[in-house]
C-alpha cells in the first residue's frame, strides 16, 4: 500500500517533525491539526500512531489544535479526521520507524529485517539492542515521501479494537474542560450583541447596568462594541441581563415569524447552480413532492467559552473551535492584528456538531482582552446567547420530480433545492464581534461561494441509486434572516431525508416492497450489504400493510456519497404523535480504527438524528430568535430513546470511511418512512410535531 | 446583591465557610469561589441538569439555588462523589460502557444516578428512565448512561 498521493493533511504539513517528537524521555510527542470534539478522535489517532511506531499508547502526549505547536489540518470536519487526518499520521509514524530501524541497523551492523521495535524499544532476535526511539540518532526535520508501506491489517493489534477514550477518565471525575480552564488573574467578561444582524448602539444606560451588577463593574466602549467586565461570574450575568434592555440598537435587520420557516427561502434571491444530466426528463409516469426542515440549533449543553491573554504584544486564545488556524486568521484580519502575534490553542469544549459559538467567544475573549493588557479574560456565553446568537442549521426545500418507467422503476429524478450556506466559518469580518469594530473589516464573501466547497447544501443532493437521468438545481440564498453555518452533516440531512422518503413514495406508488424496490437500483454491494442487514436485524418480513398505527421504515445513505454507508430500520407507534419503539442500523465503516467509537458516533448521530426530525426548530419572532431555551426549544429526551442496535459491517481491509455524520440522514428519512406506514400519510415537513400531524390528519 | 455574608456548610464531607452574596448563585460559588469546576453551567434555568448536586442527598440545582439556602446542610458535587483512585459505582461503570461522547453533562448525570441508586438500590429501566429525564444530553450517550445506571446497580448488589 504505497501512497502515490499524500493525503490533504500530510502534503499540507510534510515536515515530520511537525507531527511526531522524541524529546521527552520514554514519551512520543504526537501533534495534530484534528480535535476532539467528543467524537473520540484523540483517542483512535493515537491508536493509529501506537500501532505504527510499535509503542504503548500510554506513552504518547497529544497535543491537538495548536497554532504554535501543531499541523494545519483545516477544520475538524466533515468526518475527515480518520479518513484523511488519520491516514497522514499512519504515514508519518511508518516513516518514522522505518528510518529509526534503518539507523539503528546501520549502527549495528545487521539487516533492518533482523530488528524489530516492541514498546519503543529495538530487539533483535526478540533481545534488547539498547537501541530505542530515544536514542538512535534521527533527525525528523526532513519532508514526508509517504514512500514506506504502514502495516498490513493482519499486523494491527491496536488498530481495530475498542480502546477506550483517553480523555473519558478526566471528565468523569469533574474536569478537563475549556470551561474549567483558569488562568491567574483572570476576569470574567462579556460582549453585548444587538440580537439581530446589523446593529448599532443608540444608547445605553449604564447606571442600570451597573446598579444589577451590584459590584464593580468595568464598561468598556470600543466602536459598537460594548464589553462588560467583572471580578465574578455572578455580577457579570446579572449585569448582562440588564444589558439586554438597557441597550438600544439602531439598524438591526427586520425578523418576521415567516421567515423561519423553509418555503420563505424560495421567494429569495440566489446564487443558482445546476449538475448532472442536462437532458430533459424522458417521458413516463411523473410524480414530485416537497420536503423541508427549518432551522436547527446546534444544541451544545455547555455554552461556548473561552479565555484570552494579551501579553508583552502577543494575544492567546484558549478555546474549543473546530479550526485554530482557521479562527486564527479570522483574528489576526477581524482585530488588524500581525499573525506572529497570536496563538490559538484548542480545548475540549461541550459537543459542538459543527460551527457554534467557539468561533464568536474566542473572538470575544480576544477583543476585550486586546483593551485590557495583562488581564486574562473568561467569555462564557449564556444559554439565552449560545440559541440566540449562534450560526444555525440552514433552513432547507427540497422538491423532487421523478419519471417512473413502466415496471415502477425511478428512471429519471430532478432535484430543486434551496438553502441558506452551510460553511461560513473564517473571514475576517465575520464574527459577531468584528463587525462591532471601529472602522470594521468588511465582511467577506461566504465561505462556499469560492472552491472547493460549491454549495454544500448539495450534500447527498445527487441520489447514490443507479438512476438512469438525474440532476440537481441548487438556489443558495445569501441573505438568510439569521447566521447560518455547519451543523452535523450540512445539507446531507435533509436532502436524504427528501430522497429516501421519496424512494419510498414512488416504491408505494408502484406497488413494490421498499426494500426491494431500493435493491432493484442499487448495484454497489456494501450499499446492498448494509440495507440487507438492517432489514434482517428489524425482521422487515413481517412488515404489514400499512395503516395499522405502528409503522416500519427504513431508509439508506452512504454520507457524501464516499464516505460511510448506513441503513437505518425505524419501528414507531403513531396516533397524533409519533413514538420511537426500536432503531437498527447496519454500517460500513470500512476498517473501524476503534469500532466501539464507531457505534457511539452511529447511535448519536441516531439520537440526534431523531431529536431534529421529531422536535427540533429554531423559531423566529420580531426581537430575533425566540427559541433561547430548553423549554422554547425541546430535544429527545431518555424517555423518547428507545433501544437502539448498531452493527458494523465487518471490512477491515477496506479505507476507513468516516462515520460521524452517516446515521443522521437515513434516520430521519427511516421516521418519515415509518410514520407514513403507520399512518397512511406523508410528513414532508420536520420537525413532525404533534399540530403537523393533526393536520395532515384532517387532510 | 446583598451584602457578604459567611455560609458555613458541608461541602463534600468537609466543613466550609464562605463569604460571599447569600443571593448568588451556588453554582457560581462552587465553581468560582471553592474551584470546583466539575459541576457545570448548562442553562442557569434548572432545565439541563448539567449543574446538578446533592443537597442532604437529593438533587438540586445549583444554578438556581442561592448560597443562603444551603447553610448548615450537606453538599456533594461530582468531586465529592467519587476520584480516580476510589470511584463511585456510577464513574466505574459510565467508563466501563464508555458512556460518554463529549462528557459535558456527565457531572449531572453522575449526580441523579447517584440519587437515585441511594434511594433504590436496584431500580427497573423505568425508574432509571424517570430519574435522569431531568438531564439533557445532546450527544446521544442515552443508551450506554441507561446500561452504566443499571451496571452500577448491580456492582452495589
Amino acid at each position: 500500500m504505497i501512497a502515490n498521493t499524500l493525503p490533504k493533511s500530510l502534503a499540507d504539513n510534510p515536515r515530520l517533525d511537525r507531527w511526531l517528537g522524541f524529546d521527552q524521555p520514554d514519551r512520543a510527542s504526537v501533534r495534530v491539526g484534528k480535535v476532539e470534539i467528543g467524537q473520540g478522535i484523540a483517542t483512535a489517532l493515537c491508536q493509529i500512531a501506537a500501532e505504527e511506531l510499535d509503542i504503548a499508547i500510554d506513552r504518547i502526549d497529544l497535543t491537538a489544535g495548536d497554532t504554535d505547536h501543531a499541523p494545519d489540518e483545516g477544520t475538524t470536519t466533515s468526518s475527515l479526521s480518520v479518513e484523511v487526518g488519520g491516514a497522514s499520521l499512519r504515514l508519518v509514524c511508518a516513516e518514522v520507524r522505518a528510518l529509526v530501524l534503518a539507523a539503528a541497523a546501520h549502527q549495528l551492523g545487521c539487516p533492518v529485517n533482523a530488528l524489530r521495535i516492541h514498546d519503543g524499544a529495538i530487539l533483535r532476535a526478540d533481545q534488547p539492542t539498547g537501541l530505542d526511539y530515544w536514542s538512535v540518532p534521527v533527525s525528523l526535520a526532513r519532508l514526508a515521501t509517504g514512500a514506506v508501506a504502514p502495516k498490513g491489517v493482519a499486523e494491527y493489534r491496536l488498530v481495530g479494537t475498542n480502546v477506550p477514550r483517553r480523555d473519558l477518565p478526566a471528565k468523569v471525575f469533574g474536569a478537563g474542560f475549556m470551561q474549567d480552564f483558569t488562568r491567574p488573574g483572570m476576569r470574567h467578561g462579556h460582549v453585548v450583541h444587538p440580537p439581530r444582524i446589523g446593529g448599532r448602539i443608540a444608547s445605553i444606560d449604564e447606571a442600570a447596568i451597573r446598579h444589577a451588577a451590584g459590584a464593580p463593574l468595568d464598561i468598556l466602549r470600543h466602536g459598537d462594541m460594548l464589553a462588560l467586565i467583572a471580578d465574578n461570574a455572578t455580577a457579570l450575568r446579572r449585569a448582562t441581563f440588564a444589558a439586554d434592555t438597557a441597550v438600544r440598537w439602531d439598524g438591526l435587520a427586520p425578523l418576521t415569524l415567516a421567515m423561519q420557516d423553509a418555503d420563505w427561502l424560495t421567494t429569495q434571491p440566489s446564487q443558482d447552480g445546476t449538475a448532472g444530466d442536462p437532458h430533459p426528463a424522458p417521458p413516463g409516469t411523473r410524480i414530485s413532492a416537497a420536503y423541508s426542515r427549518g432551522y436547527v440549533s446546534h444544541g451544545s449543553i455547555g455554552p461556548s467559552c473561552a479565555v484570552a491573554e494579551f501579553r508583552d504584544g502577543h494575544l492567546t486564545v484558549w478555546c474549543h473551535v473546530q479550526g485554530v488556524y482557521g479562527f486564527k486568521s479570522s483574528l489576526v484580519g477581524g482585530l488588524r492584528l500581525a499573525p506572529d502575534q497570536v496563538s490559538v490553542r484548542h480545548l475540549h469544549g461541550s459537543g459542538c456538531y459543527g460551527h457554534n459559538g467557539a468561533d464568536d467567544t474566542g473572538f470575544d475573549a480576544a477583543a476585550i482582552a486586546l483593551r485590557m493588557p495583562n488581564t486574562p479574560i473568561r467569555v462564557q456565553w449564556r444559554r439565552e446567547d449560545e440559541f440566540g446568537l449562534e450560526p444555525v442549521g440552514s433552513a432547507m426545500h427540497i422538491r423532487l420530480e421523478g419519471v417512473l418507467a413502466a415496471d415502477g422503476r425511478l428512471q429519471d429524478l430532478t432535484t430543486t433545492l434551496y438553502s441558506g450556506p452551510h460553511i461560513n466559518r473564517g473571514g475576517d469580518g465575520n464574527l459577531l464581534t468584528a463587525r462591532l469594530q471601529p472602522n470594521p473589516v468588511p465582511p467577506s464573501p461566504v465561505a462556499e461561494t469560492s472552491a472547493p466547497y460549491p454549495g454544500s447544501g448539495t450534500r447527498n443532493a445527487v441520489p447514490y441509486y443507479d438512476i438512469v437521468g438525474k440532476r440537481y438545481r441548487h438556489h443558495m440564498v445569501l441573505g438568510t434572516p439569521v447566521r447560518t453555518s455547519a451543523l452535523r452533516g450540512l445539507g446531507a440531512m435533509p436532502n436524504l431525508f427528501a430522497l429516501e422518503s421519496f424512494i419510498d413514495e414512488c416504491a408505494e406508488q408502484s406497488g413494490q416492497d421498499p426494500l426491494a424496490y431500493r435493491l432493484t437500483m442499487l448495484s454497489d454491494p456494501r450499499a446492498r450489504a448494509v440495507l440487507r442487514a438492517a432489514a434482517d436485524m428489524a425482521g422487515w418480513s413481517r412488515r404489514r400493510p400499512s395503516g395499522s398505527g405502528t409503522g416500519l421504515g427504513l431508509a439508506f445513505g452512504r454520507y457524501k456519497n464516499t464516505s460511510g454507508y448506513a441503513a437505518v430500520v425505524v419501528e414507531l407507534a403513531a396516533d397524533t404523535e409519533l413514538r420511537l419503539r426500536h432503531i437498527w442500523c447496519a454500517a460500513d465503516a470500512g476498517l473501524a480504527v476503534n469500532p466501539g467509537g464507531v457505534i457511539a458516533q452511529l447511535e448519536g448521530g441516531i439520537i440526534q438524528g431523531a431529536s431534529w426530525t421529531l422536535k427540533e426548530q429554531v423559531t423566529f419572532d420580531a426581537a430575533g430568535i425566540a427559541s433561547r431555551s430548553w423549554a422554547d426549544y425541546p430535544i429527545l429526551r431518555f424517555s423518547d430513546i428507545p433501544p437502539i442496535d448498531c452493527h458494523l459491517m465487518p471490512r477491515p481491509n477496506d479505507p476507513s470511511l468516516g462515520m460521524g455524520e452517516a446515521s443522521i440522514g437515513p434516520t430521519a428519512a427511516a421516521i418519515g418512512n415509518a410514520a407514513a406506514h403507520a399512518l397512511g400519510l406523508r410528513l414532508r415537513h420536520m420537525p413532525f410535531t404533534r399540530e403537523r400531524i393533526v393536520a395532515a390528519l384532517n387532510g | 446583591m446583598s451584602e457578604p455574608v459567611t455560609i458555613s456548610f458541608r461541602l463534600n464531607n468537609a466543613q466550609v465557610s464562605v463569604t460571599a452574596d447569600p443571593t448568588a448563585p451556588l453554582l457560581d460559588i462552587l465553581r468560582d469561589t471553592l474551584h470546583l469546576t466539575g459541576t457545570r453551567y448548562g442553562c442557569g434555568q434548572e432545565q439541563c441538569g448539567a449543574c446538578l448536586v446533592l443537597i442532604d442527598g437529593q438533587t438540586a440545582y445549583a444554578c438556581g439555588r442561592e448560597l443562603a439556602t444551603v447553610a448548615g446542610h450537606a453538599v456533594t458535587t461530582v468531586e465529592g462523589l467519587g476520584t480516580q483512585d476510589a470511584p463511585h459505582p456510577i464513574q466505574t461503570a459510565i467508563l466501563a460502557e464508555q458512556a460518554g461522547q463529549c462528557g459535558y453533562c456527565l457531572s449531572g448525570m453522575q449526580i441523579a444516578a447517584a440519587a437515585l441508586l441511594a434511594r433504590t438500590p436496584s431500580p427497573s429501566h423505568a425508574e432509571i428512565v424517570a430519574a435522569l429525564d431531568g438531564n439533557l444530553c445532546r450527544c446521544g450517550a442515552h443508551p450506554r448512561i441507561l446500561r452504566a445506571v443499571a451496571r452500577a446497580a448491580e456492582m452495589l448488589a
